[in-house]
């Protein structure tokens, strides 16, 4: 019985000690919550208008980087000085 | 275009980059927000004039081995593309302060000057600007060629203390700065998940990549141009 009486309390305890960190861990999620991000430009897809812009602009810029590396192949199979 | 596999597979990195950058999910951190996805663009700036850099250096030495000329123009040019990297590095850097420390940490101007990583990389980047004041000073190309090579190698050896050791030395506003968790300055690895460094590290790989194939066309031009000297 004694020991029935022992094993309850340290049970008992042991769920005292996780109340700490239960509200440890309610803590950082209501943390995480109030820091702000994009989430409305994730929600109505608008980040996709601005992934579409800079893809856009790479692809841009990797063309021209392209005509240049072209034309200077052309040059250098041509031979000729400047 | 010659030798195209890496070209391409720039293309598809930063491509990889810009989508994920900012599709996938990243830490919610408070200040930095939605801005810690500039890690993919600004940091990487860094990282691509580092490697640049060192190419160069490599350059500089196969010069001072050998006296080939063409690894002068190697030398220069990558070391040409580095800087530019920096002054980006630098730009984009000016606009995340002015929202991340000034507006939001409430920084004084006079914090944001004695900022030890931002004098650091000025220090790197003047040297470098240097290097191509010397070059510029000289009319006799062999002499250009071995002064600016030795001058390379000097500048590189002060490249990283200025960017790296000196700032760990003192505070840094930089994320991770000694008195925070991880004594890094400008990459606190705590911030990053591993959805992070998925996209970084390929970020840090096809912005460099970038750099060295702008670097290769301005050396096509210049072989180009110094064909008849090269070759007589």
């Amino acid at each position: 019985m004694g020991k029935n009486i022992v094993t309850r309390i340290s049970f008992w305890f042991s769920r005292l000690a996780l109340l700490p960190a239960l509200l440890l861990i309610c803590n950082t999620v209501t943390a995480q919550e109030k820091v702000e991000m994009a989430d409305t430009m994730r929600s109505n897809g608008k980040i996709y208008i601005v992934v579409a812009v800079c893809v856009t602009i790479l692809v841009g810029l990797f063309i021209y980087v392209m005509s240049i590396d072209r034309k200077i192949k052309k040059m250098e199979k041509e031979k000729t000085d400047f | 275009m010659n030798k195209s596999w890496w070209k391409i597979l720039s293309f598809v990195l930063l491509l990889y980059t810009v989508i994920c950058g900012f599709l996938l999910d990243v830490p919610r951190l408070p200040i930095l927000n939605e801005t810690i996805r500039n890690l993919y663009f600004h940091v990487c700036m860094w990282f691509a004039m580092m490697i640049l850099f060192i190419v160069s250096f490599v350059y500089s030495i196969k010069y001072l081995r050998g006296f080939d000329y063409r690894n002068d123009i190697f030398a220069h040019n990558f070391a040409s593309v580095g800087c530019i990297m920096g002054i980006l590095g630098y730009a984009t850097g000016i606009i995340w302060v002015s929202v991340t420390w000034v507006t939001d940490q409430g920084q004084s101007l006079g914090s944001v000057l004695k900022e030890p990583k931002l004098i650091g990389a000025a220090i790197a980047l003047l040297i470098y600007g240097a290097y191509f004041v010397l070059r510029g000073s000289f009319t006799d190309i062999d002499k250009r060629a071995r002064i600016s090579a030795v001058y390379n190698i000097f500048a590189f050896a002060m490249l990283f203390p200025s960017i790296w050791i000196i700032p760990r030395l003192v505070g840094s506003l930089h994320p991770g700065a000694p008195g925070s968790d991880s004594g890094n300055p400008a990459l606190d690895k705590n911030d990053m998940d591993a959805g992070m460094r998925a996209v970084f590290y390929p970020a840090v790989i096809g912005w460099t990549l970038l750099g060295a194939w702008i670097a290769t066309l301005r050396i096509r031009i210049e072989l180009l141009r110094d064909k008849k000297l090269l070759h007589g």
